[in-house]
């Protein structure tokens, strides 16, 4: 049965009556050159099979030889999650039939998996969360079947065969959309953060399969789940296991019990669908892959790659709300991705000053530029020094806000440096005291009616006043200079 | 442990070969014989042993991340029964 749209009873589910259950199993495709057993090319886009070596289709005699730079990128985010990288993990076959896994089994890993624990740290709102992961394994992706009519048959193109993946399952630790979205995104930052995954979800470098139960609260024992697969972005992720959570509430209501099945997102139409019952999963008879000899990672190798990690995003955000006083929503959005901290933190160490307003320019004003322009904040027209330089513009209180949004929209145009800009359009904030008492004396003669609304209790006449001395000053002068004399000179 | 004729419909269905009633209980036979013997070694205390996952005492080799490997499609392709455009072609698929 199928209920589409938001149901008067769902508003009913997010309440103190049923507890939602999530876990997430997130394929992340590992960012090396060579496939993780053959030294055929990772390249997204070749011509069909032209990336697919003899042990990508499995020639009959070849053997798989394991790529070390996606054991690397596995100990990686074993170490970034505070997980337990295995120094023996064990290779394992997981059979079952399909013509796009040409060898009849997909080399993964099942008992001993490379990465054990972990977990994964992020902000939803302004509240901390943290969801436990239960495993990080690798494993080869499959090729793709391409089911548009070849003469009445299917195309298989082998070039993601043997493409590496990090299978990273997280513990049933989420209790809502929200959460599940929030660490999914966490997850995609923080693979991108440690360099080991590109995250373009749009080619499939970052999916996510939910597990989805519901219980009514206070129950101990979990519900049975459904299992939702190939969800590819952040919106499918929430809309998918929003529509699940309904289905199976609203199951339950109606005396039904949830059989535990595996379900596809229909994005079209906003609605999950059964693909296969339990009675029907695969029986994939795991065994240790005789071609494959332990993978064995020893302890050096683990303090190298500890040496090479970076800050790690929630460490930074920390950091950021400690010592630079920011709020924790400020430090997330900051440290969703590295290049936008890299150039928060370069931003700081120029003003050598204020990391409040340098946060506020680069969350603002830069990112409403970035987003006009569609460029990555790599190649931001305005760098993080020269925003400094702005910056410091606004800090000796030779600029105002205002003015110094009109700078920055110079400055991303190419016009020059701030002080170039402030000097050539005579921009400099009027802040002399005497000047202003002048323009504001005028002001009040010109306008005694205004006035006299002030004197009569009408806040809003005061703000009239201000606008009339901003004006007289073309937007120059310092507002709060103008606020202090109006106040004098009216006796507030 | 002993199998049944259902086990070993089902271990056919699986690797999918097919097999007729006289094959099955041929095979049901053969692989009774083959479980009695693991059944013997079950009895042998294993506790504190790790288990093994590999014949060979090593450990995996692994090479550096380099492409290594060219375009060999038309090679391979030369062999295969159907191909277009590039892809194999495999008899009609739907999920």
């Amino acid at each position: 049965m199928a209920v589409r749209g938001r149901s008067p009873r769902f508003e009913g589910i997010m309440t103190a009556k049923w507890e939602v259950v999530i876990g997430l199993e997130t394929h992340a495709q590992l960012s090396t050159a060579s496939k993780i057993f053959s030294g055929a090319s990772t390249a997204f886009g070749a011509p069909p099979n032209a990336h697919a070596s003899a042990v990508d289709i499995a020639l009959p005699g070849v053997l798989p030889v394991l790529n070390r730079g996606a054991v690397e990128r596995a100990i990686r985010f074993g170490l970034a999650v505070g997980g337990h990288v295995q120094p023996r993990s064990v290779f394992a076959r997981k059979n079952y039939f399909y013509p796009d896994l040409p060898k009849g089994y997909q080399i993964s890993q099942y008992e001993i998996p490379v990465v054990q624990g972990g977990r994964v740290e992020f902000v939803v709102g302004d509240a901390q969360k943290s969801v436990r992961l239960t495993r990080a394994h690798l494993e080869e992706d499959a090729g793709k079947s391409l089911h548009e009519d070849f003469s009445g048959m299917t195309g298989v193109d082998l070039n993601r065969a043997g493409t590496p993946l990090l299978e990273i399952v997280s513990e049933p630790d989420m209790r809502s959309a929200e959460e599940a979205v929030a660490y999914a995104k966490a997850l995609h930052a923080l693979v991108r953060w440690i360099d080991i995954c590109d995250g373009n979800m749009q080619e499939g470098s970052f999916r996510c399969d939910a597990n989805v139960s519901v219980r009514r609260a206070g129950d101990e024992a979990l519900g049975t789940r459904c299992e939702i697969k190939n969800l590819n972005s952040f919106r499918f992720i929430e809309k998918a296991i929003q529509f699940e959570v309904r289905r199976q509430v609203e199951l339950i209501d109606d005396g039904g019990t949830v059989v535990q099945e595996t379900r596809l997102y229909d994005p079209d139409r906003d609605e999950t669908r059964s693909m296969r019952s339990k009675e029907d999963a695969q029986d994939y008879r795991y065994f240790p892959d005789p071609d494959l000899p332990p993978l064995a990672i020893d302890s050096a190798w683990v303090a190298r790659v500890q040496a090479w990690l970076p800050e790690l995003p929630q460490a930074m955000r920390a950091r950021m709300v400690e010592r630079h006083g920011l709020l924790p929503h400020e430090a997330a959005i900051l440290t969703a991705e590295r290049d936008v901290a890299t150039y928060y933190e370069r931003t700081v160490a120029a003003l050598g000053g204020s990391a409040r307003l340098a946060a506020h320019w680069v969350i603002g004003e830069l990112s409403a530029a970035l987003n006009r322009s569609g460029v990555p904040v790599a190649s931001a027209k305005v760098g993080p020094e020269a925003l400094a330089g702005l910056l410091k513009r606004v800090e000796d209180k030779t600029l105002s806000g205002k003015l110094a949004s009109t700078v920055f929209d110079a400055m991303w145009n190419g016009e020059g440096d701030a002080d170039t800009i402030i000097a050539a359009r005579g921009l400099k904030q009027i802040s002399d005291t005497g000047a202003l008492e002048k323009i504001v004396d005028d002001v009040l003669a010109a306008h005694p009616a205004i006035v006299a609304e002030v004197k009569a209790g009408k806040e809003k006449a005061f703000n009239a006043l201000v606008g009339k001395a901003m004006a007289a000053t073309k937007g120059k002068a310092n507002p709060g200079e103008v606020n202090a004399i109006l106040k004098r000179r009216l006796g507030g | 442990m002993s199998l049944t004729l259902q086990d070993i419909e089902r271990i056919a269905w699986l690797a999918r070969i097919e097999i007729d009633a006289r094959e099955a209980a041929d095979v049901h036979a053969k692989l009774t014989s083959i479980f009695t013997m693991i059944d013997a070694l079950d009895a042998i205390d294993t506790s504190g042993i790790e288990p093994m996952s590999h014949a060979q005492d090593m450990t995996t080799p692994l090479r550096d991340d380099r492409v290594t490997e060219s375009d060999r499609r038309a090679d391979f392709q030369r062999v295969a029964p159907a191909t277009e455009d590039g892809l194999y072609l495999v008899p009609r698929v739907i999920e």
